[in-house]
């Protein structure tokens, strides 16, 4: 397992357990974390997954694929740091990511 | 006045599913027509996922979205189904028994002994940028269809998207307009390259500029845009004048006027059938694929495909009611075979 933290638009912090091998959005998802809307369930097919990323975390989760920054190109307040949460696995490596929810999905 | 358009089915929706009844309907001998808001077949697949692989479709062990759709589309070409695109049914009336009147958008009416649903997710229509308070604009200033270019003679416009959309309107419009204005969030877009390099050339040329950035909000008074708040790629806002505002933001589904037609629906926006027939509360009118309910329902094309073969079994009892159905196998009947094309 792998402990990720969300961190709403207000500041409050929410730790959770994830499985090595799901992706950031379905942990979030699996602990009702809010904001995280996923309506395409995953498929890189919206963009109402989106987060960014803590600048401490950006060199280990990596940059998004030319796929996904086509769907980030409908999220919302988009910033140099902002990732799909479907498209970052969860790895022994990211045990400890921290990622901050926008104010609001598209 | 347009002439009517009969015939045994209307299919609404030219999904994989509304493509796959008249495959059903055609062996059962009942012609079809589809009716689909999108300017081609295929729907959600060729749409949303065109180049994503499928892995679940019986018998194929991997096929593509769009490769499914033209395989679909060869396996109904005996059929000559006709197609009907960028439209959308309006309005659904029971006429005889039983007998159905359909209007749509593009003023044409249709007539027909019975109606397959296969509406999927609901007709494609523009998405709503994430932009507070852009409803206010909507439909006044900010635009997101161009059905009559004239209506943009001698605007000041910004055009916001990265995709082909977005770049075809600007390419058609900067002619026409006072000005235009590309924004977009990266220096990289979805659309054609070649659109691309024409839009380059055209802000060389000084005929048309481009800012990268994203739009944070609007400014102007009942409705008329002013300008929009735009936070630059440098992270800078700034103010860009504009009285039009053509934001290119993909598309999302909407149920629209199928919660009119007095069809009974569910909490959640879907139409429960029964599992023999797939017909609605509406007798003549079935639903199949996504955009049904019942025990037990998974949303996938396999199920569909099974809902379009028992659906096809009752409209035949409202299309022939005369004639005896026999149930034959395409691989022995002769006659399945004549209709196919094959022998």
């Amino acid at each position: 397992m792998a402990k990720i933290t969300f961190i709403d638009s207000s500041g409050t912090a929410r730790t959770t357990d994830a499985e090595i091998g799901s992706t950031v959005m379905e942990t979030a998802i699996k602990n009702g974390i809010p904001v995280i809307e996923a309506e395409c369930g995953g498929a890189c097919s919206c963009s109402t997954c989106h987060v960014y990323v803590d600048e401490a975390w950006r060199a280990a989760t990596g940059e998004p694929s030319p796929m996904e920054e086509d769907m980030l190109d409908f999220a919302f307040d988009v910033r140099p740091n902002s990732r799909l949460s479907c498209q970052i696995k969860v790895t022994e490596a990211l045990d400890g990511l921290v990622v901050v929810t926008p104010e609001r999905q598209a | 006045m347009t002439e009517t358009i009969k015939t045994d089915v209307v299919i609404i929706g030219a999904g994989p599913i509304g493509l796959f009844a008249v495959f059903e309907l055609g062996l059962l001998d009942m012609k079809a027509q589809l009716i689909d808001i999108l300017d081609r077949s295929g729907g959600q697949c060729a749409e949303l996922y065109p180049e994503k692989p499928i892995y679940d479709i019986p018998g194929v062990p991997y096929i593509t979205g769009q490769g499914l759709v033209d395989a679909l589309m060869t396996q109904i070409r005996p059929f000559k189904p006709v197609f009907h695109l960028k439209e959308m049914v309006e309005t659904i009336e029971r006429i005889g028994d039983p007998l159905f009147r359909m209007k749509t958008d593009a003023g044409k009416t249709f007539e027909c002994k019975a109606v397959v649903i296969a509406a999927g997710g609901g007709s494609f229509q523009p998405k709503r940028p994430p932009i507070p308070g852009i409803e206010a604009y909507e439909d006044k200033s900010v635009f997101y269809a161009v059905r009559q270019m004239e209506k943009f003679r001698g605007k000041k416009i910004l055009i916001v998207g990265g995709g082909d959309s977005a770049l075809d309107w600007t390419l058609n419009l900067v002619p026409v307009a006072a000005h235009v204005t590309l924004l977009h969030r990266r220096d990289a877009f979805r659309a054609a390259p070649d659109s691309v390099n024409k839009m380059r050339a055209l802000v060389a040329d000084k005929k048309m500029d481009f800012v990268l950035g994203q739009v944070m909000g609007l400014e102007g008074e009942g409705g008329q845009v002013r300008a929009a708040k735009v936070k630059r790629e440098d992270g800078q806002t700034v103010s860009l004048a504009c009285d039009t505002v053509l934001p290119f933001f993909g598309l999302t589904m909407k149920l629209g006027p199928v919660a009119n037609w007095g069809i009974a629906l569910s909490e959640d926006e879907l139409i429960p059938v029964d599992t023999e027939k797939f017909e609605t509360s509406v007798p003549g009118v079935f639903a199949i694929g996504d955009i049904n309910t019942y025990p037990g329902k998974l949303k996938l094309i396999l199920s569909g495909f099974h809902e379009a073969a028992l659906m096809a079994q009752k409209a035949h009892r409202y299309v022939h009611p005369d004639k005896k159905l026999t149930f034959q196998y395409t691989t022995s009947s002769t006659s399945l075979q004549k209709k196919l094309g094959v022998t």
